[in-house]
């Protein structure tokens, strides 16, 4: 498709540090190239900005192909924006006419704190990955061949799908409760779904369920936006997985 | 300084085993007095910080990132190698080690990368025992896939997120060692240099990228893991933030820097379009697989298509130039990247291309031919022998779609168009660098004490580094080399005790590190970070990319010398020193950048040859393939940093030596 020009305005959110009290500003931003990534227009912006000696905006941003998961922004009222299965960095201008109106705001949930504009700090994924989310194997390279415990194609599947999770927290900030069911259920489903994982399955999600409810996010009410919003197309069949597998560990724990 | 590589005496089997025979080691009573630090993690720091966690030193983990998570092996798609002939067609440690020192162009090191074909058979055990879901087949073995430069299927994959799976991996097992306690994390901090007390690496400066405060800590040795320098080139399919700072850092303070003009340009990327991109796209290798590489054999079809008069599809077989099966047959679409990339390059330059761009630079990779034999075999495996045409390019397509179907997905929200009925447009962009940091075969730079692992290091892939073969160094240095030869160097660090960061070596470090900072935010110039850092790029993608000259090398030289001048005299950073600032961090990378650019250039000067990814226009034998001097230039070319001025680094040379293999003239036909 022929790439075109379009000039748009955008409302962003704008906050100092995690204490300032923040607001929306708004920008002009002329001749953005449709072919142009989201992220690639904000970069214009900045440049913009900084040749207007004004302080540019903070986002989180790093490998720009839909991976690294370091990309945020709500915009226009959804996480990663109006595409379907894309992070913000893969979200294209194209998708917008001239004209438009593009409102840009940070995650918002208790447990991810603003850390500046856009930025946010999801330190609290990492505490709930440290809380359990491994398999407790020290590095020798000698436990046994790879190919000594067979695993039937499907559950390998399965367990490939839920590991896709790039840990970005659409899913979160999509959620009306700021729930990280589907963030937690799809590491809870990896490890659930291969053999390797089952030996220590039960104080895994007794133990991240906790951290989780520490960190202080909310629970699922079945609503399904985390689904619709995941970059990576995670199904909420992980959510249910992950409460048969803690309903199980809580009757059956010995702890 | 007389370079001393420290491979182990003996047969080049029996040299690692008996290596760890020999080496000292550290009693775990004694490792929780020994303070390590990390800088980087990726697969190789990662992987290094949980192992030395769990054997009980006291582990400080850096990465500037918001999660250690988020490192750029995240995005390695293909695959990694591993010699564990699971597919019976002849694969063995020695043909991985022999394919590697091949495909490098018989420039790295035998002894490293003999060890590195030894363990790759112990990564994948690690990591199925870790829980990495690998592609598997009905039966519930591990599937392989063909990657280049080689005859067999050994490469392990995870659809086309290998990379994100194998990070996970280890940074479940990092996470794990942090949860315990024994590996401090450090994220959103960015090491800003080296502290060398007595000759031995103590610690780092580094900057708390959120308040930006500047933190001096110290250890009884420092690793980098800090990745490669591909953004040198500005676009580069290397995340935005990756950078050379850490390991330039530690080239200013006495650490050498080996090749840096080897640097891998990767054959099947999508083609540039405008000039505010910010980064290019990978399509994995694992592609070439299934994609066959061709452009129009006629200059008229190739100008209709880039006018938009003619579809690719509609260009009947027989029209069509197939131009690395031509040239290639016994290797097919699956030659190594360098060969890929300047073949492409040979048809763009001659007016083949087929991309509407400035340059006309793209050829295309075309899946039809596998969806169709591909479909034909899912017909006949449901017993639908006489399927229609239809039927077997619905189930052709789903094939592809359960092989490749990320990246399909990627390539079409980049470009707005349908791999699955029109071929994708490809053309060669940075990827990788081989050069790095000179490390001895115990992974240790000239610097005692601090050690460099993975991509930031220089010594396992020779000139050019064959695909799938990144992940599996990564996670052989960090699981099972670091472990045994830091071990042995820290060995002689237990009556040390703690390390004090009130010594005037820290003291210094820290100021230097502030009036950098305090002069990028007084210096008041007029032109941002980007605009020095796109003309850099300009220079090295055009001087020292694909093809190399002596002339071009010598206005490069030039050209980064003023550069650098322009740089200093009319930046502009905004913001403070103490808030989160984005353009301070990339101020401080391009400066470095800026220096290193100039020392590619020198090192491409000097090396009168072709080899691997270097290829100097010189060099070529009457086919256009690569000419090497193996008389003159059979070594590693490793650099002493001598001021910001790169002609006046001084050149040391590590001969290479062949002993268990023979050099031959790379052959892929």
């Amino acid at each position: 498709m022929a790439s075109k020009s379009i000039n748009i305005t955008l409302k962003i959110w704008r906050q100092k540090n995690k204490d300032a009290k923040g607001q929306m500003e708004t920008y002009t931003l002329n001749n953005v190239s449709t072919d142009s990534s989201f992220l690639e227009m904000l970069d214009q912006l900045n440049e913009q900005l900084i040749n207007e000696r004004k302080e540019p905006v903070a986002f989180d941003h790093d490998c720009r192909e839909g991976i690294c998961g370091m990309c945020s922004l709500y915009i226009n009222g959804r996480a990663h924006g109006p595409d379907r299965g894309i992070t913000t960095c893969q979200l294209h201008m194209r998708l917008f006419n001239d004209g438009d109106t593009i409102y840009v705001e940070p995650w918002r949930s208790a447990a991810f704190p603003i850390v500046k504009d856009l930025v946010v700090d999801r330190s609290s994924f990492d505490r709930i990955q440290q809380a359990g989310g491994f398999i407790s194997v020290n590095t020798s390279g000698r436990t046994m061949d790879a190919n000594a415990i067979p695993v039937p194609k499907v559950n390998a599947d399965k367990a490939f799908q839920a590991a896709a999770c790039i840990g970005c927290g659409a899913c979160v900030a999509s959620c009306k409760n700021g729930s990280a069911m589907l963030f937690v259920g799809a590491k809870v489903s990896q490890y659930a779904l291969l053999p390797q994982g089952r030996v220590e399955a039960k104080e895994r999600v007794l133990n991240m369920v906790r951290q989780m409810d520490e960190e202080g996010f909310g629970n699922c009410t079945n609503t399904g936006a985390c689904e619709v919003e995941c970059p990576k197309g995670i199904s909420i069949e992980n959510i249910a997985r992950m409460n048969r597998e803690f309903l199980k560990a809580s009757i059956t724990s010995e702890k | 300084m007389k370079l001393d590589s420290k491979i182990p005496e003996g047969p080049i089997a029996e040299k690692w085993a008996n290596h760890k025979n020999n080496m000292k080691l550290v009693a775990p009573n004694n490792r929780p007095k020994i303070d390590v630090i990390i800088v980087g993690t990726g697969l190789a720091g990662s992987s290094a910080a949980a192992s030395l966690g769990e054997m009980g030193y006291n582990v400080s983990a850096f990465c500037f990132q918001d999660s250690p998570r988020r490192a750029h092996s995240i995005a390695a798609q293909g695959g990694i190698n591993a010699a564990k002939n699971y597919q019976n067609d002849g694969d063995s440690v020695y043909r991985l080690f022999y394919d590697t020192i091949k495909g490098g162009d018989y420039r790295a090191r035998e002894g490293n990368v003999h060890r590195l074909a030894e363990v790759s058979g112990n990564i994948i055990d690690q990591c199925v025992a870790q829980g990495v879901p690998f592609a598997r087949e009905y039966g519930g073995l591990l599937d392989n896939r063909s990657f280049g430069g080689t005859q067999v299927q050994r490469t392990f994959y995870a659809a086309g997120q290998t990379g994100q799976q194998l990070l996970l991996g280890a940074y479940s097992a990092l996470s794990r060692q942090i949860g315990l306690g024994r590996v401090k994390m450090y994220h959103r901090h960015e090491m800003l240099d080296i502290v060398v007390v007595d000759g031995k690496a103590r610690g780092i400066i580094a900057r708390n990228l959120v308040t930006g405060e500047i933190e001096r800590h110290a250890a009884h040795a420092v690793v980098l893991a800090s990745g490669g320098y591909g953004n040198v080139y500005f676009l580069s399919t290397n995340a935005m933030r990756s950078n050379v700072s850490a390991a330039w850092k530690i080239h200013k303070r006495g650490a050498l820097f080996a090749n840096p003009c080897f640097v891998q340009i990767h054959p099947t990327c999508i083609p540039v379009h405008g000039t505010n991109q910010s980064k290019l796209t990978l399509m994995s290798e694992s592609l070439r697989n299934s994609g066959r590489i061709w452009v129009p054999k006629k200059k008229e079809d190739a100008e209709a298509i880039r006018s938009g008069n003619l579809k690719p599809t509609q260009i009947p077989e027989e029209e069509r130039d197939y131009f690395l099966e031509r040239r290639y047959p016994a290797f097919g679409n699956l030659v190594p990247r360098d060969v890929a990339s300047r073949a492409a390059k040979e048809r763009c330059d001659a007016g083949f291309g087929i991309e509407a761009n400035d340059t006309n630079e793209g050829v295309y990779l075309d899946f039809a031919s596998e969806i169709r034999s591909k479909g034909k075999q899912a017909a006949f495996a449901k017993g639908e022998h006489s399927a229609s045409d239809e039927r077997i390019l619905e189930l052709g397509k789903q094939w592809i779609g359960e092989k490749y179907g990320n990246l399909f997905t990627m390539y079409q929200k980049i470009t707005d168009e349908n791999p699955y009925e029109t071929p994708m447009k490809i053309y060669p962009a940075v990827h990788y660098t081989m050069g790095g940091v000179w490390v001895d075969y115990n992974l240790q730079s000239t610097i005692p004490g601090c050690f460099v692992t993975g991509e930031a290091n220089f010594s396992d892939h020779g000139a050019n580094r064959l695909g799938a073969s990144a992940l599996m160094q990564g996670l052989a240095d960090g699981y099972f080399v670091l472990p045994y030869t830091l071990s042995d160097y820290l060995a002689n660090e237990i009556r040390t005790g703690n390390i004090s960061t009130d010594s005037p070596e820290f003291e210094d470090a820290e100021n230097e590190v502030k009036n950098s900072i305090q002069k990028f935010l007084a210096n008041n110039g007029t032109k941002t970070v980007d605009y020095f850092h796109k003309r850099l790029g300009l220079i090295v993608w055009n001087k020292i990319g694909m093809g190399r000259s002596e002339a071009g090398l010598k206005e490069a030289i030039e050209e980064i010398g003023q550069l650098r001048d322009e740089f200093y005299k009319d930046v502009y950073v905004p913001g403070d020193a103490n808030e989160m600032n984005p353009e301070l961090e990339k101020a401080l990378r391009v400066a470095d950048f800026i220096e290193l650019g100039q020392l590619m250039a020198v090192d491409a000067l000097h090396r009168n040859e072709s080899c691997g990814g270097h290829f100097r226009e010189e060099y070529q034998d009457a086919e256009g393939e690569t000419l090497r001097d193996d008389e003159n230039f059979k070594y590693a070319a490793a650099w002493e940093y001598k001021g910001n001025d790169a002609t006046q680094s001084v050149l040391h040379k590590e001969e290479l030596k062949y002993e268990a293999i023979k050099i031959a003239a790379r052959n892929y036909k």
